[in-house]
């Protein structure tokens, strides 16, 4: 498992909420996020750091992407 | 009423954020320590695995390294540190607003009011539970009805737990501890103690408080009362007034020994400087200047000297430092590290005494350049200004106390 910063591409709602609608991966490919299943402050026990967690489902998957501050990562196999 | 009080304790702080951002260090014995070429070389904190070593908080590297000679030193980050013990310190506001924060890494939470959330030890386990999940470290919880056993209780089990102290069964559990586990019992008075064959806290709570007193003065009835389970000092309320500043003060290890007076007039002038405008910064003039040396046996050793006028000048601090070395040291060993505290505070808008033999006008104007000077190293950096004494050797005051002692600063948790 290793940390990739990504590119992301967000929405700000009215009330504050971030977010987050596509990833950018390090090769350029778009993952286009579904939906956005739970936002909560969570510590990325595998890749090391904390933010806060979004559950994102991805073309039936689930995954979690992390907002670090003002960084965004996710925990990846590749 | 009886009060539920927390004592919360981030497990080996330091160490713990660096294992928790390098997952590669996973189980191997990890160390925080400073840089060895500024000759800042401690262990600030160490890891369960490298405890498990006996390497100890405080200590040189070397020194830990022949214990265990895979220790992996890291770097400090301060930054990243602090952003972690403000992020815990939300969640415990989350469940009340009495949050006393004790150094970095420590807090008291008076929960008596907390009900809708739970009795007070279930509230020390979601906190826990929530710190391990959200930030990805642990911490040992003690629950008690004061904050001298709350304290003691998260210091009983540790890492990621949480202990309980009642008033049934704190004779069993407290009484048979040692008496330095006391808080506020220093190795000075748990040597003073045993000399008089007190070695448990159940042996302090047993004795005639005037005995005690007649030990160690006043601190022997507080000492006596806190054993018996009488500390009733409040949890200070995150809205209260901040603690009384009663000195300001700097100090540094110098990256060479220091030989002659020409170094350490330069040392001197430059936390002289960065002690005045902080001073300033508050609104503060010291009457009193404190000068601490340790020499390279690390012999250390205050003297101080009340100032002509009250003062924010750093001149006239650094004058009355590098004074007090003059008449205190008599360079026997070369000086490893120094520090300059101005204490004995008053503000700047009480009553001052002037006195008719010194031109206060020309005080007034140099206070005026000072300021002027701190506007400037505000705007434009710290260096943007400086004296030329301090120019003839940067290699020696490339390091500025200032920052350092900002990060402290406001986490700082010293209680007396």
């Amino acid at each position: 498992m290793k940390k990739v910063y990504v590119d992301v591409t967000a929405s700000f709602t009215r009330d504050g909420v971030i977010i987050p609608q596509a990833i950018r991966w390090e090769d350029d490919h778009i993952f286009y996020i579904d939906r956005v299943l739970d936002i909560r402050r969570a510590a990325a026990q595998k890749t090391g750091g904390a933010g806060i967690r979004y559950t994102c489902r991805i073309a039936g998957k689930e995954a979690y992407l992390f907002l670090e501050q003002n960084r965004w990562f996710v925990e990846s196999n590749r | 009423m009886k009060r539920s009080i927390l004592h919360i304790d981030i497990n080996n702080c330091y160490a713990s954020i660096e294992c928790l951002h390098r997952p590669e260090l996973n189980g191997l014995p990890v160390a925080v320590g400073g840089s060895v070429e500024a000759r800042h070389g401690i262990i600030l904190a160490k890891n369960e695995i490298a405890k498990r070593f006996g390497v100890k908080t405080g200590e040189a590297l070397w020194q830990a390294k022949q214990k265990c000679k895979d220790l992996v030193v890291v770097p400090p980050n301060m930054p990243l540190y602090a952003r972690f013990c403000t992020l815990a310190r939300q969640i415990y506001l989350e469940y009340t607003d009495q949050m006393e924060p004790f150094g970095m890494d420590e807090a008291w939470l008076d929960v008596t009011g907390s009900g809708i959330f739970g009795n007070s030890e279930e509230i020390a386990q979601t906190i826990r539970e929530r710190i391990k999940e959200e930030l990805g470290i642990t911490v040992s919880i003690g629950v008690s009805f004061n904050k001298v056993f709350a304290k003691l209780a998260s210091d009983y089990k540790k890492p990621d737990a949480v202990t309980v102290i009642t008033e049934h069964n704190f004779k069993e559990i407290v009484w048979p501890l040692p008496a330095s586990d006391l808080l506020f019992v220093g190795r000075a008075a748990a040597k003073r103690l045993g000399g008089y064959g007190i070695h448990t806290i159940g042996d302090i709570a047993r004795l005639q408080p005037q005995l005690l007193e007649g030990i160690l003065g006043k601190w022997g009835l507080m000492l006596h009362a806190y054993a018996n389970g009488l500390d009733s000092s409040p949890v200070r309320r995150i809205t209260d007034q901040p603690r009384e500043i009663k000195s300001i003060g700097n100090s540094t290890t110098t990256p060479r020994d220091i030989k002659n007076n020409e170094d350490v007039r330069l040392v001197i002038y430059m936390l002289a400087e960065s002690v005045c405008t902080r001073m300033r910064a508050q609104g503060f003039y010291a009457k009193t200047v404190v000068l601490s040396v340790r020499d390279v046996n690390l012999h250390s050793f205050e003297r101080q000297c009340k100032l002509e006028n009250p003062s924010c000048l750093s001149g006239e601090l650094a004058l009355k430092a590098y004074e007090l070395l003059q008449k205190n040291y008599n360079w026997c060993n070369p000086i490893r590290s120094i520090g300059v505290r101005a204490c004995d505070l008053m503000y700047h808008d009480d009553c001052l005494q002037l006195d008719i033999y010194t031109d206060e006008e020309k005080r007034v104007k140099r206070e005026c350049i000072e300021k002027t000077v701190d506007t400037l190293r505000s705007r434009f950096g710290d260096t943007s200004i400086q004296r030329a004494l301090l120019l003839s050797d940067k290699k020696l005051i490339g390091l500025d106390g200032k920052e350092e002692q900002d990060v402290f600063n406001e986490y700082g948790g010293d209680l007396l």
